[in-house]
C-alpha cells in the first residue's frame, strides 16, 4: 500500500481537486484506493456526496478507539473509498499532541489497511502543524500544487528542507503548477521555467479552468463527468506522471 | 436480522421493465439511475469435481464480456472477492488463477483436485445505481436475464440483486425491506448457480466417492450387492473422462478405489451373483486394476514431493530435481498407456456387459442382506484377529502385508452395507479398523517405496547420466521412509491390541449378530 498526500500550507491551490482527480484514476486504473478527508471543511467529502460525518469524531479515530474500518463509506465509483471529513477534525491538533509519538500516529493507524487498499490518498488541510507533520511522516509521496508566484517557490523549498530533517522515512517530494492562467505572462513563464530548472516539479500542469470549478456544482471527479475534457486530460497526465515518477 | 449482500430477488414480473418494478417499491425515498451500458456475459460457474469450493460454502464464477473477463468468489455469508481473469482455460488448478486474495481463499479448499466448469449461462446484466436524496449511490442494484444452454429461458426469471455500498448498509436493508413487501418481486430461493441447474434439470453437486446405497435387512443378497456393485460402476465410469484427460490426479485414485471394492466384493460376496458372474468378472477387474497401478505409484511420490524434499537434511531440494524429472517422464508414458486402455473396446465391453450382469433378477429363495452382511463381515473379521494373533515381532513383512489385504476386506464390507447397521456403531467399528489400517498401510508403503527408489535410481542410471548428488539425495529419501517404515512396524503391536480389545470386539458382535 502506498500513501500519497495532496498537501500545501496554503489554501485555495487546487489540494483537494487534485486528491479527488487522482483517487478517481487510479481507481479506473485498477488500484484499490481510499481517499481521507482530513480537512474539517470536508471538500473531498461534499465532492463525493458523502456526509461529512464520523461516529466519535476524529478523536474516536486518532485514539484508535473509533473503528477506521467502519468510519470507511464507498463512493460511487468502483474501488474508490471515503473515509470522510468530521468537524471535529479541527481539533486534531490537539488530539495528536495528547498521544504517544503524534508525528509516527497517522502511519500506525492506516498500516492495519494495507491488505485492503493499494493507494491512500491524504487530502490535507492547509496549516503546517503536527497533523501536516504527521502527514509527512506517513506518506510516501507528497504531491504539491504550487499556484504560479515567487512565494510559492519559497515555501516549496522550506518544505523540502523540513522534510531533509527527519530521520528515517521520507516522503518524496513532487510538485506540480496549478491553476495556471495561460492569458498571465508569468503563469506562463513559471510553467515553463519551473519544471526545466527543478527535478521535484512535474511536467504537467494543471490549468485554471471552469470545469475544474464545476466540480463542486457536479459534485464528482472530473475524470468522471467531463472524462474527455482538457482538465480531465491533464489530471490523467499527472496522475501517470506521479505513478511514473514517484510510486 | 443481519441482511446477507448481494441480496437477490427474482422478478415474476407482469410484463412492466423490472427497473419500473423497483422504481416503484423503493419511491419516493430512493430513486433509480441506470449504470452503463447493459453488458453481455458468459457465465461459467467452476468447482472441483467433488464440489470442495460448495463444501466449503464458496461460489466461483468467470464472467466474459466484450471487455471484461473476471471471477467472482462468493461466500455463504455473501462476502465477494473478485479478480481479473486472463486467458485462462478450464480445467485448471487453483494455483492457475492469478495470485491475491481471491486465489488464496480457492486453493485451500481445492486441495489438489482441478477446477472444472460445472455450469454454464449467458446473462444479459444492467446494472442501476439506488440514489439517495444527496443524489449518492447507496447501492448497486444488478438485473440479469439469464439464459441456459440446453434450458428452457422460461424457466429462468430475471434476476435482482442488491449490493450495499460500504457504509450504506442501513439504506440497503431498508430498499430490500420495500421490495420485499412488493408485488411480482419475490426473494430468491435459489442462487444463480443452483436456478442453472435446476433449469437444465442437473442438481448440483451430484457426485461422491462414497458408497451412498440404501440397502434393506429384508432385501435379497443378490439384490443388495448388485446395488452396491452398479454404485461402484457408477463411480467408475463417473471418473473414466479426468482420468483419460489427466484433469487431476484424483480422478485415477477413486476410480482405483472402486474397482478395489469391486474385486473385494467379487472375492467376498461374488458367491450370491447369478451363477458364473463372479468367475467371468474377476480376471477383467483385476486387469484393470494392473494397468491404473504405475500411474498411481508415480502421483504418490509427485503428490508428496514437495514435502519430501523440504525434508532433506543432508541434500538440498535442487539436488532431488533430476529424481522429480524422471518420475514426470515416466508418468507421462504411464498416463498414455492407461488413456489407451480406459479408451479401449476391452474396457467399454467390459463395463457394458458387467452392467448387463447386474441386472439378473434375484432367485426366488436365498439369503437376505442383512444375513450375508452378517455373514461376511463376521469372517472377515475373524480372518484379522486370527492372522493378527499371529503376528510376532520376528513375522516376516509378507504376514503384515497380507493382514493389511484382509483389513481392507473388512473395511470394504463395513462399508457396502453401512444402511444396514446403526450409524453409531459403524463408524465407531471403522475408527477401530482404521487404526491398524494406518499402521500397516505406513509400514508396507515405507517397504514398497524404499524398494520403487532403488528401481528408479537404476532406471535414472540405465537412462542418461545422473549427477551423483542426485542420487545422494534419493538416498537419504529412502532413509526418511525407512524411519516411517520402522516406527510403524514397532507401532503394530499396541495398534492391533486396540483393534482385539474387548469393546471392539462387543461392536463387531453387534455387526454380525445376525450371521448364522
Amino acid at each position: 500500500m502506498k500513501i500519497l498526500a495532496t498537501y500545501n500550507i496554503k489554501g485555495g491551490v487546487g489540494k483537494t481537486a487534485t486528491a479527488v482527480n487522482i483517487g478517481h484514476l487510479a481507481a479506473r486504473d485498477g488500484l484499490r484506493v481510499l481517499l481521507w478527508d482530513l480537512d474539517p471543511q470536508g471538500a473531498a467529502s461534499f465532492l463525493l456526496r458523502v456526509r461529512p460525518r464520523v461516529k466519535g469524531g476524529g478523536a474516536a479515530l486518532i485514539k484508535g478507539r473509533g473503528d477506521l474500518d467502519a468510519a470507511i463509506k464507498g463512493t460511487d465509483f468502483d474501488r474508490l473509498d471515503l473515509l470522510p471529513a468530521d468537524f471535529t477534525y479541527r481539533k486534531l491538533d490537539l488530539i495528536l499532541d495528547a498521544t504517544k509519538k503524534p508525528t509516527q500516529r497517522l502511519a500506525r493507524l492506516l498500516r492495519p489497511l494495507g491488505d485492503e487498499y493499494d493507494l491512500v490518498v491524504l487530502d490535507c488541510p492547509p496549516s503546517i502543524s503536527l497533523l501536516s507533520e504527521s502527514v509527512l511522516h506517513a506518506a510516501d509521496v507528497l504531491l504539491v500544487p504550487l499556484i504560479p508566484t515567487t512565494l510559492s517557490v519559497r515555501t516549496l523549498d522550506q518544505l523540502t528542507d523540513f522534510i531533509a530533517g527527519f530521520d528515517g522515512h521520507r516522503p518524496k517530494v513532487l510538485a506540480f503548477c496549478s491553476m495556471i492562467d495561460r492569458r498571465k505572462r508569468l503563469h506562463r513563464d513559471i510553467a515553463e521555467r519551473l519544471p526545466a530548472e527543478r527535478p521535484d516539479v512535474a511536467r504537467t500542469i494543471i490549468p485554471a479552468l471552469s470545469l475544474i470549478e464545476r466540480m463542486s456544482l457536479e459534485r464528482a471527479p472530473v475524470t468522471a463527468f467531463a472524462p474527455r475534457s482538457a482538465a480531465a486530460r491533464q489530471y490523467a497526465a499527472l496522475w501517470a506522471e506521479v505513478a511514473e515518477r514517484a510510486l | 436480522m443481519v441482511e446477507a449482500f448481494p441480496h437477490d430477488f427474482v422478478l415474476a414480473g407482469d410484463g412492466r421493465p423490472p427497473e419500473d418494478v423497483v422504481r416503484a417499491a423503493i419511491a419516493p425515498r430512493y430513486t433509480v439511475a441506470p449504470d452503463g451500458r447493459p453488458r453481455s456475459l458468459r457465465l461459467t460457474w467452476l468447482d472441483t469435481f467433488d464440489c470442495r469450493l460448495r463444501h466449503a460454502g464458496l461460489t466461483l464464477l468467470h464472467s466474459v464480456g466484450s471487455r471484461v473477463s473476471d471471477y467472482t468468489l462468493t461466500g455463504d455469508d455473501g462476502e465477494q472477492i473478485t479478480a481479473e481473469a486472463k486467458g485462462l482455460r478450464w480445467p485448471a488448478p487453483a494455483d492457475a488463477l492469478p495470485p491475491g486474495p481471491l486465489r488464496a481463499r480457492v486453493r485451500p479448499a481445492t486441495w489438489v483436485r482441478a477446477l472444472i466448469p460445472t455450469a454454464r449461462a449467458s446473462a444479459l446484466v444492467r446494472r442501476f445505481r439506488v440514489l439517495n436524496a444527496d443524489q449518492k449511490t447507496i447501492a448497486w442494484l444488478t438485473i440479469s436475464d439469464m439464459s441456459a444452454p440446453g434450458g428452457g429461458a422460461a424457466d429462468l426469471a430475471p434476476r435482482l440483486s442488491v449490493t450495499a455500498v460500504r457504509g450504506y448498509k442501513a439504506q440497503a436493508r431498508r430498499i430490500i425491506r420495500a421490495l420485499t413487501a412488493a408485488a411480482d418481486v419475490i426473494p430468491a430461493a435459489l442462487s444463480p448457480l443452483d436456478s442453472v441447474l435446476a433449469a437444465t434439470g442437473r442438481r448440483s453437486c451430484d457426485y461422491s466417492s462414497k458408497i451412498d446405497v440404501k440397502l434393506t435387512p429384508e432385501m435379497p443378497a443378490r439384490s443388495a450387492m448388485q446395488t452396491v456393485l452398479l454404485r461402484l460402476l457408477d463411480t467408475l465410469e463417473a471418473n473414466v473422462p479426468g482420468t483419460v484427460h489427466d484433469t487431476d490426479t484424483e480422478f485415477l485414485h477413486d476410480l482405483r478405489v472402486a474397482v478395489r471394492r469391486t474385486r473385494s466384493a467379487i472375492k467376498l460376496c461374488g458367491d450370491v451373483l447369478a451363477p458364473g458372474t463372479a468367475e467371468a468378472f474377476r480376471g477383467e477387474f483385476k486387469w484393470l486394476g494392473d494397468v491404473t497401478t504405475p500411474i498411481r505409484d508415480l502421483d504418490v511420490y509427485l503428490l508428496g514431493y514437495g514435502g519430501m524434499a523440504a525434508a532433506l537434511l543432508a541434500a538440498t531440494p535442487a539436488e532431488l530435481t533430476p529424481f522429480h524429472d524422471h518420475l514426470a517422464q515416466r508418468r507421462e508414458v504411464e498416463q498414455r498407456e492407461l488413456a489407451r486402455a480406459l479408451r479401449s473396446r476391452r474396457f467399454l465391453d467390459m463395463t457394458k456387459a458387467w452392467r448387463g450382469a447386474l441386472a439378473a433378477p434375484p432367485p426366488r429363495r436365498g439369503m437376505t442382506a442383512a444375513h450375508l452382511a452378517a455373514d461376511r463381515i463376521r469372517r472377515a473379521d475373524r480372518q484379522v484377529l486370527r492372522r493378527g494373533s499371529a503376528i510376532t515381532a520376528d513375522s516376516p513383512p509378507e504376514s503384515l502385508h497380507d493382514l493389511r489385504k484382509r483389513c481392507k476386506e473388512l473395511r470394504y464390507l463395513l462399508e457396502f452395507f453401512a444402511s444396514l447397521h446403526d450409524p453409531a456403531i459403524h463408524q465407531q467399528a471403522v475408527r477401530d479398523l482404521k487404526g491398524l489400517q494406518d499402521c500397516l498401510g505406513e509400514y508396507q508403503d515405507g517397504q514398497v517405496q524404499q524398494h520403487e527408489i532403488r528401481m528408479f535410481g537404476a532406471q535414472m542410471m540405465a537412462e542418461h547420466d545422473v549427477p551423483a548428488t542426485a542420487l545422494l539425495a534419493m538416498g537419504e529419501l529412502a532413509g526418511q521412509i525407512a524411519r516411517r517404515e520402522r516406527r510403524a512396524r514397532r507401532e503394530f503391536a499396541g495398534r492391533f491390541e486396540d483393534f482385539a480389545s474387548a469393546a471392539s470386539q462387543r461392536r463387531s458382535r453387534a455387526l454380525t449378530s445376525g450371521a448364522g
